[in-house]
């Protein structure tokens, strides 16, 4: 037998053995006893890195379904990275709400299966399986909190959406396989290239179908009315979970799917994206400005970044390749940062979760209150943090591109988001402290994963030449 | 390879802020904190004297240029350099921040070392500003700025103070971003032109801008200029930030910040899209003149000290943006000069009303009146600076408002004859509010027991007012430097030009003397 041909596969199996072992260990865990499941994660996912170092460059394919070219590779360490700080910052909120230790850490690593196999499919029923694991995964930890109504009521809006998104997907696939018999992408886009100058109506029923299912997943507007719910449902660690792994594996299907095989059709998708970039971009903003709820602020800030994101997909031109993963890694580091921050402030029996709640934390807790201001700060895009340099790059990629007027509603929405990031920034310091809310301690490793985080964010920041470059040659192998 | 004299100058109050984060228990270390950061900025200081004194006063060229690659892709570079513009903004932040610190040890008692942090950063934020040669690099330094004036006003600031840091921020973040669009399509047009992208302006400089797009372009840049400046009507942001700020953010704010957005105009909006310039000069100069004389007029009923040094801020500026909408060597140059001796009067004037307001916690004039009897030094240092302010002659506010008009003048008497006007209104807004404060009898008898100028304020004051001295008596000390760098950009700026505008600019390569002549 060929152990070759499984070689692509490898990142993923990695992460699937850590999570049956968690799943094991639980199993066999008497009444109480504490078990090192986070580390155990954490050694997976390692190993997960580990194997995408080795398959660099590579562009290994297993069954012809899977190819682990270096654009999968790069959403996966992405993807591996937000996996170990969830892991890291999941410690306070599971004990402090009493979270089933073995299905959280188990549901973490096959949702981090199933983002990583979506990262690397190159075929859409293995894109559609991976996001089921995903997907599946992802809705019982939003639920986990079994005796929260807003848990449940997320989980469950969160679920009867995403069924409905999986629908449209499917639909979609099985357009495009009914007219080029295929699944496979590669194929696909060769059948597409042969008859793009007239598309049928049947393909653009396909680009249709395949874009709604993408946008439901990574909740861009008019799709996006689950978000929300399902983020103030979820402990904060998972809502960062979900808002930076989940669209970061979306993305990286969402890219490969219409910037390679649906790339002949791309005068028939471009107006419709723009459009949702526009959408997103605005609604996510302007919703975000009324929130009381910090879960819920970053939540419509996470759709108006999905904006951002798509203005990437769209202006993917040859200087602007790299934008929407670099936005990616950015992205992922700021937003699970600040809702580590967020998960901190649980304390148990209360989620501290009210802008107001954050008074005085400037004064009270000075090291969770710059961390939070540094990851809010580059949220809102200000040098010399990573938020800005990632903006930058997809407003310069889209102003080459000739999408002056998203350049445009772009940079105006993230002014406008600068007033919801600063409301935390003047609760935190420029408000007196109240003085019932008491936020417990953070323990060492998640306060690490954080510190972690922030100096990620001004590494991206100040330095950002390196990996740029590394983005734009990554997505060079699907385009 | 030369010592990176202008990246030392950005590091070194980062570096300063740094190791005031070491310093531990603030409350027993205070004196520590203090001195640190003043040393640092007195360093800073120093620094920019010495650049002063290395600088050729004769080159138009950037001088101390230091250049490495950033992020090439994108042909970003970290480019840095001072021509005689910048060198002697560059030394005002070196002069004034010192000043800003000081002035707050008596009043800033909360967080005294995060004060002194906030204020080292916006001094390496502001000077990077002012040296960056690459537009991308700019940016960075253009909005990492807000960020600490933000906190400063934000936290440190009086009553209303929220709204105020909210409201700049989002003011200024507005205008800028679209700088930001129009900065990426001047390189994206590099990239059409030459094949490479580029952020540097020197390269910039060279590429000739279709008509059409340096509309637009110079119109992103002119908003975010003007806000920051802030022309009429832009200005609301001003007031609010003035009076909520602490003395030290006043100082900053109307003695280098709003300085960035004419700098800018100088700097990056003329030269780079010199046929939108000549189009909209006139439309620059009507609403730098109704500034002129609105800000003089607003400034003229106001009851607040603070509000009517504010709005009369509205006031001086309007004439530096005549003078660079004229686009003549006087006019520029004169723009340049009262750039900095507003910086330095202004600056004085806000550490003079805060002094005030720490003895009597208001800044309502009708709460004084009789100060000359009880505190004849501090109000010996305010008539100084006063007069300065009005343009007195032989003080530095006369300079740069003669030459300006002059520049004017020869443009278009139209726009001289009512700026002219703003220097009457000042006279009697100033003097108006002067009286009021300080002569008369004491009739508030909260005022009878005032203390005079402590050592403390006197080492502030002392300084302040010597400039203006000098400011007013040698001015060519400080035209010089600026002369061949206004005479370079002004070249720029006519070479692409229509032919109406380079008629009417005096083609005299000796005007810088000229100019100094006519000011003696």
């Amino acid at each position: 037998m060929n152990w070759t041909a499984f070689s692509a596969i490898v990142p993923v199996a990695c992460v699937v053995a850590a999570a049956i072992a968690a799943m094991t260990a639980e199993a066999f865990r008497a009444r109480g006893e504490r078990m090192p499941m986070a580390p155990l994660g954490v050694v997976g996912l390692v190993g997960a890195a580990v194997a995408s170092v080795l398959l660099w460059d590579q562009n290994a394919t297993s069954f012809g379904v899977v190819t682990a070219d270096n654009f999968g590779l790069f959403v996966g360490w992405v993807i591996i990275a937000v996996g170990v700080l969830t892991l890291a910052i999941s410690g306070p909120p599971v004990d402090r709400q009493r979270l089933p230790q073995g299905e959280y850490y188990a549901l973490v690593l096959f949702a981090t299966a199933g983002m990583l196999l979506m990262a690397i499919a190159s075929d859409l029923l293995i894109i559609f399986l991976a996001l089921e694991i995903m997907s599946l995964a992802v809705y019982v930890l939003t639920g986990l909190k079994r005796q929260s109504p807003a848990a449940v009521e997320g989980a469950f809006k969160y679920f009867l959406l995403g069924a409905f998104a999986s629908a449209f997907l499917l639909y979609g696939i099985a357009f495009t396989y009914g007219m080029t018999g295929s699944t496979k992408l590669d194929e696909v886009g060769r059948l597409m290239a042969a008859q793009a100058l007239a598309p049928t109506l049947m393909q653009r029923m396909a680009v249709g179908l395949l874009l709604v299912g993408f946008a439901f997943k990574v909740s861009a507007v008019p799709f996006h009315m689950w978000t929300p719910d399902a983020y103030e449902g979820a402990s904060p660690a998972v809502a960062g979970f979900m808002s930076t792994g989940v669209k970061a594996a979306a993305f990286a299907a969402f890219a490969r799917v219409f910037l390679s095989a649906f790339e002949p059709l791309q005068a028939d998708w471009s107006p419709l994206i723009w459009g949702v970039a526009a959408a997103t971009m605005i609604g996510g903003t302007l919703v975000g400005v009324v929130q009381t709820s910090v879960k819920r602020m970053l939540a419509y800030s996470s759709i108006a970044h999905g904006g951002y994101l798509l203005a990437a997909l769209l202006s993917a031109n040859a200087i602007g390749k790299g934008a929407i993963l670099f936005y990616l890694l950015v992205y992922a580091f700021t937003n699970l940062g600040a809702f580590g921050v967020v998960a901190m402030m649980e304390a148990p029996g209360r989620a501290n979760d009210r802008v107001r709640d954050y008074a005085g934390l400037g004064q009270t807790r000075p090291h969770l209150a710059g961390l939070m201001t540094i990851f809010l700060l580059s949220l809102g895009g200000f040098p010399p943090l990573g938020g800005f340099v990632a903006k930058w790059y997809v407003f310069s990629a889209a102003v080459a591109a000739g999408y002056y007027w998203l350049a445009v509603i772009g940079v105006l929405t993230s002014v406008v988001s600068v007033f919801f990031y600063l409301r935390i920034v003047v609760m935190m310091y420029m408000t007196d402290v109240d003085r019932d809310v008491e936020v417990p301690a953070v323990p060492r490793i998640a306060g690490a994963a954080l510190v972690v985080s922030a100096i990620a964010v001004f590494y991206l920041g100040v330095l950002p030449a390196r990996v740029m470059d590394w983005a734009a040659r990554s997505i060079g192998t699907i385009f | 390879m030369a010592f990176p004299i202008l990246s030392s100058l950005v590091a070194l109050p980062v570096v300063g802020a740094l190791l005031l984060l070491l310093i531990r228990d603030e409350e027993r270390n205070r004196p520590l904190i203090r001195n640190v950061a003043l040393v640092v900025s007195l360093l800073v200081f120093a620094e920019a004297m010495l650049l002063w004194f290395e600088f050729d006063p004769a080159s138009a060229e950037f001088q101390f240029v230091e250049r490495r690659s950033w992020i090439p892709a994108f042909g970003i570079g970290y480019a840095v350099g001072v021509d005689g513009i910048s060198l002697l903004l560059v030394v005002l932040t070196g002069f004034l921040t010192p000043i800003a610190l000081v002035s707050a040890w008596e009043s800033v008692h909360q967080r005294a070392r995060a004060f002194s942090i906030v204020v080292l950063l916006l001094e390496s934020a502001m000077i990077g500003v002012f040296v960056s040669l690459d537009l991308f690099l700019f940016y960075v330094f253009w909005d990492a700025m807000l960020v600490p004036m933000y906190f400063l006003i934000g936290i440190w600031g009086s009553d209303r103070r929220i709204y105020a840091a909210v409201k700049f921020m989002l003011y200024t973040m507005a205008g800028s971003v679209l700088m930001l669009l129009a900065i990426l399509g001047l390189a994206a047009l590099h990239a059409s032109a030459t094949g490479s992208y580029s952020f540097d302006l020197e390269a910039l400089y060279e590429i000739a801008v279709p008509a059409h797009l340096q509309f637009w372009f110079f119109l992103a840049f002119a908003l975010a200029f003007a806000i920051k400046v802030p022309l009429f009507p832009f200005h609301t942001w001003l007031p609010d930030a003035h009076v909520e700020a602490p003395t030290a953010g006043s100082v900053i704010l109307a003695g280098v910040l709003l300085k960035m957005g004419t700098y800018g105009l100088v700097r990056f909006a003329f030269p780079l899209f010199p046929i939108a310039a000549a189009f909209f000069a006139p439309y620059l100069a009507g609403l730098a003149v109704i500034g002129i004389v609105y800000g003089a007029l607003v400034a003229m009923v106001q009851s607040d000290l603070k509000k009517l040094v504010a709005y009369s801020s509205v006031s001086h500026l309007g004439f530096v943006v005549l003078g660079i909408a004229a686009m003549n060597a006087e006019g520029v140059q004169g723009a340049v000069y009262q750039m900095l001796s507003h910086g330095v009067s202004t600056g004085g004037l806000f550490l003079i009303v805060g002094m005030l307001s720490d003895r009597r916690h208001t800044r309502l004039i009708a709460e004084f009146g009789g100060l000359k009897a009880v505190m004849p030094r501090l109000v010996a240092a305010f008539f100084v600076i006063t007069l300065a302010s009005i343009g007195l002659p032989g003080l530095n506010g006369f300079v740069g408002e003669f030459l300006i008009l002059l520049g004017a003048f020869t443009w278009d008497p139209r726009f001289a004859v009512v700026a002219a006007s703003g220097v009457i209104l000042s006279a009697v807004y100033m003097l108006w509010m002067f009286q009021r404060v300080n002569y008369g009898p004491v009739t508030n008898e909260r005022n009878a027991a005032l203390g005079d100028l402590t050592p403390r304020e006197t080492a502030l004051l002392v300084p302040v007012v010597a400039l203006t001295i000098v400011m007013g008596v040698v001015p060519n000390l400080f035209l010089r430097p600026i002369g061949p760098a206004v005479e370079r950009m002004l070249d720029r700026v006519h070479e692409q030009a229509p032919i109406e505008i380079r008629a009417a600019a005096p083609a005299d390569p000796s005007t810088a003397a000229r100019v100094a002549g006519a000011v003696r």
